[in-house]
């Protein structure tokens, strides 16, 4: 049994490291807009479903796709938030809420409408080559997203920290009438984080598609996920969000180790409701709820 | 319970005359799915509790209503107990798993969208566990014996079904106008309103919440309970599916969220909807959901109190603050 332990501790890393990438967007948004975005998932369905088309009918490698599909979910996410949520939500918590979950229902059984239930996968040879690290064995596929996802993190903060669209950006987090009255528009940098949020979602799907498969619901799976990794992070916090999806990783694979394959995510519901209950403010939040 | 307005009183009548005309209509297809409609009413009755009176929007109603559910059929079918007390239990354990949710979430002051995201993981974590114990039946789920009868409560005759639905919609509706406008009630009310402020009156807002989660979560469970004895076959995705929680507070949003009527109009409203784009698209699958979802963004923009606040303001016959049936 424990010779499986290492090999399952770093399959885990390496799916962990995708779940902290889709959540990095996550926690972005939320950390500047104070919204929970219920659609996130869905965007990330939306950019496999667009991965995999580029795949079968042009012939682009997922990796490829990716300086394509960047650009495109980065527009994609400032056009919702710019014209759809901020104006539908008139501004309560609540109905931010309710509006990107009304989204994520409409994405989400359109594709169910469109492109079927049925389940679909890329046929990339080299993806499932494994790389043989401590004794385990990986694909390929993994350790890629692996490393990019690690190498987006302190890209995405250095752009928060460095740049003055990342100023703007910590600016209305911290203070939103203060930041207007400086001469930032509020409503263009919220959209431009949440056209980042989605764009992170963009990478994570081009990274996650060669070694997994794109169904209408598999969005729903992922935003449970990365709520979890938000939340134990501490909402808002970028390095929070990465360890906690390395270590939610982890405890999914552990737990299909040990309680079964079909088990392995209620380790990360489990997580979810102690952290929710114990430490809402997550391992690295400022504040509490 | 009584419209405040002629518009409201317009809207009630159109329900009631709806319902009553299914007794006259010949085919039997409109009563099948006004039953449904019925049963989703009961759960968005429920999520009007907390999420309407107390302004505690949950997003996994699905966890009481699943819970109510299991527990009637894995007393029937695994244990043999009569129908009666199965039903009694599914209601109880609704109400057991609110308030423990409940419980939990508010010791640690969640409220907002934490309160939302707690619920749903609650659900999504009874739904894996239900589709993996021998006790709920697996993946298969769980299958009632098909034995109509009084004892069994199973009827074979749909319009005796659709009555005890009526006659149970009625009886939540009813016991939801007491709550509103009983001591309780005010108290919850005010939490929605202000907690603080509720709290610095001497409210003990903590017990008014997990109380609130407790009703909410008997009507809830109430709702599972009449989902298995109507169909005789529940599995998690069915009973315990965010499907569940989403139509429990769509309904009360597009209707009126804190009133009494709201929950009903807001759910008849949306099924007739979603059966009429059925016929004109042609059954395609979710399809319906769309278009809720469709009506739950325009109704958040342009209905912030839903179709029994629009009604409100319509001939409203007498001068009465913050009160709309």
């Amino acid at each position: 049994m424990s010779s499986l332990i290492l090999p399952a501790v770093l399959s885990g890393l390496t799916m962990g490291a995708v779940y902290a990438l889709v959540a990095l967007g996550l926690t972005l948004i939320y950390g500047v807009l104070h919204i929970i975005n219920f659609a996130h998932g869905s965007l990330l369905m939306l950019a496999l479903y667009a991965a995999y088309f580029l795949f079968v009918h042009l012939g682009v490698d997922p990796y490829l796709a990716i300086p394509i599909l960047l650009p495109v979910f980065f527009c994609l996410g400032y056009a919702l938030q710019r014209w759809l949520i901020a104006p539908m939500s008139s501004g309560s918590e609540q109905n931010v809420l309710l509006v990107t979950l009304a989204l994520a229902l409409i994405i989400d059984n359109l594709a169910l409408y469109f492109w079927t239930s049925n389940t679909r996968s890329v046929d990339i040879p080299y993806a499932y080559n494994t790389v043989e690290f401590l004794g385990a064995y990986l694909p390929l596929g993994r350790v890629i997203a692996f490393f990019a996802a690690l190498a987006a993190a302190p890209l995405l903060w250095l752009f928060m920290t460095r740049t003055r669209t990342g100023s703007a950006i910590r600016a209305v987090a911290i203070e939103k009438r203060g930041a207007e009255i400086v001469g930032i528009d509020v409503n263009h940098t919220y959209a431009i984080c949440f056209g980042i949020g989605t764009a992170c979602v963009a990478l994570a799907a081009c990274l996650l598609l060669p070694t997994f498969y794109v169904t209408p619901q598999v969005g729903y799976t992922f935003v449970l996920v990365a709520f979890t990794t938000v939340v134990l992070g501490g909402m808002g916090s970028l390095p929070g969000a990465l360890i906690a999806g390395l270590l939610l990783g982890v405890i999914e694979s552990l737990c299909g180790l040990f309680l079964g394959e079909s088990l392995g995510q209620i380790g990360i519901f489990i997580a979810f409701i102690l952290i929710l209950l114990f430490k809402p403010s997550g391992l690295l939040g400022r504040r509490a709820a | 319970m009584k419209p405040q307005s002629m518009g409201q009183a317009v809207l009630i009548a159109l329900a009631l005359i709806y319902l009553a005309s299914l007794y006259f209509m010949s085919s039997p297809v409109w009563m099948g799915f006004t039953i449904n409609a019925l049963i989703v009413a009961v759960v968005a009755l429920a999520w009007n509790i907390t999420g309407g009176f107390g302004g505690m929007a949950s997003f996994g109603h699905a966890a009481m209503y699943g819970t109510g559910a299991y527990a009637s059929a894995i007393l029937q079918v695994q244990y043999g107990i009569n129908a009666w007390i199965a039903f009694g239990a599914g209601i109880v354990a609704g109400a057991a798993m609110g308030a423990f949710i409940g419980a939990l979430a508010f010791r640690y002051g969640l409220k907002g969208s934490y309160f939302a995201l707690v619920t749903l993981a609650f659900a999504e974590v009874l739904r894996i566990c239900a589709s993996s114990f021998a006790i709920t039946g697996g993946g298969s789920g769980l299958q009632l014996r098909l034995e109509p009868g009084l004892s069994t409560l199973q009827f074979n005759d749909r319009a005796v079904v659709y009555t005890i639905l009526l006659v149970i919609v009625a009886l939540v509706m009813a016991l939801t106008a007491w709550l509103k406008y009983s001591r309780f009630g005010a108290y919850l009310i005010a939490v929605r309103e202000n907690e603080d402020a509720a709290r610095a009156l001497g409210i003990d807002t903590y017990r008014i919440k997990v109380k609130a989660m407790a009703i909410s979560g008997a009507f809830a469970g109430l709702a599972g309970v009449l989902y298995l004895q109507v169909w005789l076959f529940i599995d998690s995705a069915v009973v315990y599916g965010s499907a569940v929680s989403i139509e429990a507070l769509i309904g009360p949003i597009i209707g009126g969220a804190g009133t009494v009527w709201g929950p009903l109009i807001g759910t008849l409203g949306l099924h007739l909807l979603g059966e009429g784009a059925k016929h004109l698209l042609h059954n395609a699958p979710g399809l319906n959901f769309v278009l809720y979802a469709v009506v739950l963004i325009c109704a958040l923009r342009f209905l912030p109190q839903g179709l029994m606040g629009l009604a409100a303001r319509i001939g409203t016959f007498r001068k009465k603050e913050n009160d709309n049936a």
